[in-house]
């Protein structure tokens, strides 16, 4: 039943979107000619017939459907490449980026805030609090141009922009070393938010449930502090952080677009801002598609967490 | 009677004194230069794509017939010599006989002859091959292009990313206009110039290696040329700084180049833009509102005051345009400009029939097609307000929008910028052209009208007398900067950035990054 309702959903996105992007003035000739420095009005027409962009709108969104229910995702006119092929080639650096950034925040965050909900009042609570509240409130690109002046520029530890140093050769770990210094920077700007997010929610539920009864009891029994805190009360309190994380999966891949967009990480979000600028509407409704896929594999991903967390929800669905 | 116009031996002398241009000291050979690009690049094919930044990897990977010396004189580059008939009907070119493409197929006439098809039927710069009606290949080393009509323009049209040799063994397998999305644009590119494609990244990088068999001996002279494409220009200038990019050339933002100059390491010059000739201008639609009165026109010009465009607004880095042609042409004539002056444009105003009233004397809409010249737009705004004149700044959500409304006549006034493309019958001639009226953006998109500009046109165009052509050219633009279908306002600030230590004859010329760099080397 879920999946029938996801494809609907997904129909209807595309419809939508198709529909938006016919509405507004202008389309890929246009950008196409801008590209090239202006162009004559009979390449123009040319470049319209080609795409059949001087169809009728419901012939073009008709077969536009009639495609992507055969897999086609059809081609971009922008780049001259098929879409599902543009796309496959991004995809790998924004999951990378993502999964990284999402992995550490909640790591990190989950941290932080167990540390800041034991002592609420101590000094590393409220230094926890300013983190966040300076994660959540910075602009990612305003972040990202900080700290690439701080770790670029002024102390040049790490490089401007890309995934690769592409003069450096050497065998799958001296590629790895180079992947992984390119992205220290893109990961702390895109994480940097939901790390705030995360501790100061884990923050919040773990000081609720550090005054709940069992943890009472557990403390009566006579267990040690430790134990109390990271095998009784930690468990329970992460479920509510893990149903965000997976909520906030359709919010990272948003926010990658910025953060690709100032350290050139050559990723979907890119693709998506520059196809959007070009009216490229196959490649921007190709993205949404796969970001609507991404979406409901996250949730999937965060249903099969919090069952492992939490033994009550094995039970059902 | 035909006349030889170069040599090859004096060609030589020449280029050995372009190499010796920044410095005396020997070219040194190898080396990987990382060098970068704004934009993501849409297509590598420059027969069949238009624009800088196809034009940099272009003119790497294709070879054209000619290239040009900082004085703009032709130079031979796949043609050894050239001649142009005592009727200007015909152009014959002798080419090299050791060209190669990549793929080590002979490069012959009949590719150009190929090449010319494909361009007169892709390029978006129809005015560049129009009069040229066909290509004879009487033998494999021997191109003679036959035209309906003089067409002095060919010469810079032969040059640069504009007329890009494509071998016809590799783009001749289907129909001509299918060449435009050819899968060979991207990947596999053949051409026979300095370099060949090693790898293009969408989005990343284009990755190019030196052609051992170029037909230049002992060129290129770096090995490797890595082109990032990074758009952020924030980021582009750290890396610049920071050492990580060589050399870049495209760069706009007056806050960036002021603060690159500063930088020991760098050279930071505006040379090399003269043939692309960006300059920035108010456009203004001469088809309907005030704004049909030339007396508007001109009082909107003595309010907008350029200087303080110069100074405030493009913070020193911008030179002053007062025609339509780029100042770095052979063909600029600079003309008077309108110097501030309120009162006059006020008593102009008075005089075409717009008196204040209830404190305004009309109300018109100005609009930008992108971020970057929004401060130009606001600044209009203001200087118009004191001469009473309402002004609505309309944004435009993005390029494809704002292009609508220039396409087709639906605005008042706007900020635009256009490049003349080597020859002024390539880039100049569509904005005044009255056949060319409201045809998409970059067309004559004011709607101007004026048979004198028309004719001149028309005869600079057949002109082969340089100085004849010359003095044309000098009518035209005294007309359009007295009839104001635009008011120019500067050049575009383009700047090329490099490391001084590093890169030795940077691209400078005047195509820019869009002519082979094979003599540029690493230090």
């Amino acid at each position: 039943m879920r999946m029938i309702y996801a494809v609907i959903l997904l129909l209807a996105v595309l419809v939508l979107n198709f529909s938006m992007m016919h509405l507004a003035p202008g389309d890929v000739a246009d950008t196409i000619s801008q590209s090239m420095g202006g162009a004559d009005q009979e390449i123009l027409d040319q470049i319209r017939a080609d795409y059949g962009l001087d169809q009728p709108f419901l012939v073009q969104l008709g077969r536009y459907i009639g495609n992507v229910l055969r897999f086609d995702l059809g081609y971009s006119f922008f780049y001259n490449k098929p879409v599902t092929e543009l796309i496959l080639q991004r995809l790998p650096a924004t999951l990378l980026l993502v999964f990284v950034a999402q992995i550490l925040a909640l790591f990190i965050g989950v941290i932080l805030g167990v540390i800041s909900a034991r002592k609420p009042n101590g000094i590393a609570s409220h230094f926890v609090t300013m983190l966040a509240l300076f994660g959540y409130s910075a602009p990612v690109f305003w972040t990202g141009i900080l700290l690439l002046i701080a770790f670029s520029l002024k102390v040049q530890l790490f490089p401007v922009a890309g995934m690769r140093d592409v003069t450096i050769i050497g065998g799958f770990w001296v590629q790895f070393v180079d992947v992984a210094r390119h992205m220290v920077l893109p990961v702390i700007t895109l994480g940097s938010i939901f790390l705030a997010l995360y501790s100061r929610l884990s923050r919040a539920t773990m000081m609720e449930v550090l005054g709940s009864d069992y943890v009472r009891t557990a403390k009566a029994k006579g267990l040690s502090e430790r134990e109390v805190v990271y095998k009784h009360a930690l468990k329970n309190s992460l479920s509510p952080v893990i149903t965000l994380a997976g909520l906030q999966f359709s919010a990272v891949i948003s926010g990658a677009v910025l953060v690709e967009a100032v350290f050139s990480w050559p990723g979907l979000g890119t693709l998506a801002f520059q196809s959007i600028i070009a009216r490229d509407t196959p490649t921007i409704l190709g993205i949404l598609f796969f970001s609507a896929l991404v979406v409901i594999v996250g949730n999937l991903l965060t249903d099969l967490a919090l069952r492992l967390v939490d033994p009550r929800m094995r039970g059902k669905g | 009677m035909k006349r030889i116009v170069r040599s090859l031996v004096m060609a030589t002398a020449l280029t050995a004194s372009l190499a010796g241009f920044s410095q005396a000291e020997e070219p040194k050979k190898g080396g990987t230069l990382v060098t970068v690009l704004g934009t993501n690049v849409r297509n590598l094919n420059s027969a069949v794509q238009s624009g800088i930044v196809t034009g940099f990897p272009g003119a790497q990977l294709f070879a054209s017939p000619l290239r040009y010396d900082e004085d703009w004189t032709p130079q031979p580059y796949l043609a050894e010599t050239w001649e142009v008939s005592e009727d200007g009907l015909t152009v014959t070119l002798n080419l090299v006989k050791n060209a190669k493409f990549h793929d080590g197929t002979p490069l012959t006439s009949e590719d150009v002859a190929f090449s010319v098809e494909v361009i007169k039927a892709n390029h978006p710069f129809k005015a560049m091959f129009a009069p040229v009606e066909s290509v004879e290949t009487p033998d494999p080393y021997t191109a003679v292009l036959k035209l309906s009509r003089p067409h002095p323009a060919l010469m810079l049209a032969m040059s640069g990313q504009l007329m890009s040799i494509i071998p016809k063994h590799i783009y001749g397998d289907g129909e001509i206009t299918d060449v435009k999305t050819h899968p060979r644009n991207n990947e596999n590119v053949v051409g026979s110039g300095p370099f060949k494609l090693t790898e293009f990244k969408n989005g990343e990088h284009v990755i190019l290696e030196r052609f051992d068999d170029f037909f230049i001996e002992g060129r290129p002279y770096l090995d490797k040329i890595v082109m990032r494409i990074i758009s952020d220009p924030a980021a582009r200038a750290i890396a610049y700084e920071n050492g990580e990019i060589h050399m870049g050339a495209f760069e706009s933002l007056p806050r960036i180049i002021n603060r690159l100059k500063k930088v020991d390491s760098l050279t930071v010059t505006s040379d090399g833009y003269g043939a692309i000739g960006p300059i920035d201008w108010l456009a203004m639609n001469t088809t309907k509102g005030p704004l049909a009165d030339v007396r508007v026109r001109k009082a909107i010009a003595y309010a907008v005051d350029k200087n303080f465009i110069h100074k405030a607004l493009m913070q020193g880095t911008a030179n002053d345009s007062t025609s339509g042609i780029h100042p770095d042409s052979p063909f600029y004539a600079a003309q008077d400009g309108y110097d501030l002056d309120l009162e006059k444009s006020a008593a102009l105003l008075d005089e075409a029939g717009f008196p204040v009233k209830d404190g305004s004397r009309m109300s018109l809409t100005i609009d930008f097609g992108w971020p970057g010249v929004k401060p130009q737009v606001e600044y209009v705004k203001a200087a118009l307000k004191k001469v009473n004149i309402d002004v609505e700044v309309r944004a435009s959500a993005d390029f494809p929008t704002w292009a609508k409304k220039m396409g087709s006549g639906d605005f008042d006034m706007s900020w635009d910028t256009v490049f003349n493309w080597g020859d002024p019958v390539i880039g100049v001639h569509r904005t005044y052209d009255s056949t060319n009226i409201f045809k998409g953006v970059w067309s004559n998109t004011q709607g101007y009208s004026n048979a004198r500009v028309d004719e001149l046109m028309a005869m600079a165009g057949v002109e082969t007398d340089p100085a004849k052509r010359k003095a044309l050219y000098a009518e035209f633009q005294a007309i359009i900067a007295d009839e104001l279908p635009v008011y120019h306002t500067n050049t575009v600030p383009y700047h090329t950035i490099y490391n001084t230590d590093k890169v030795g004859n940077p691209p400078v010329g005047i195509w820019g990054t869009s002519t082979p760099i094979d003599m540029t080397y690493l230090k």
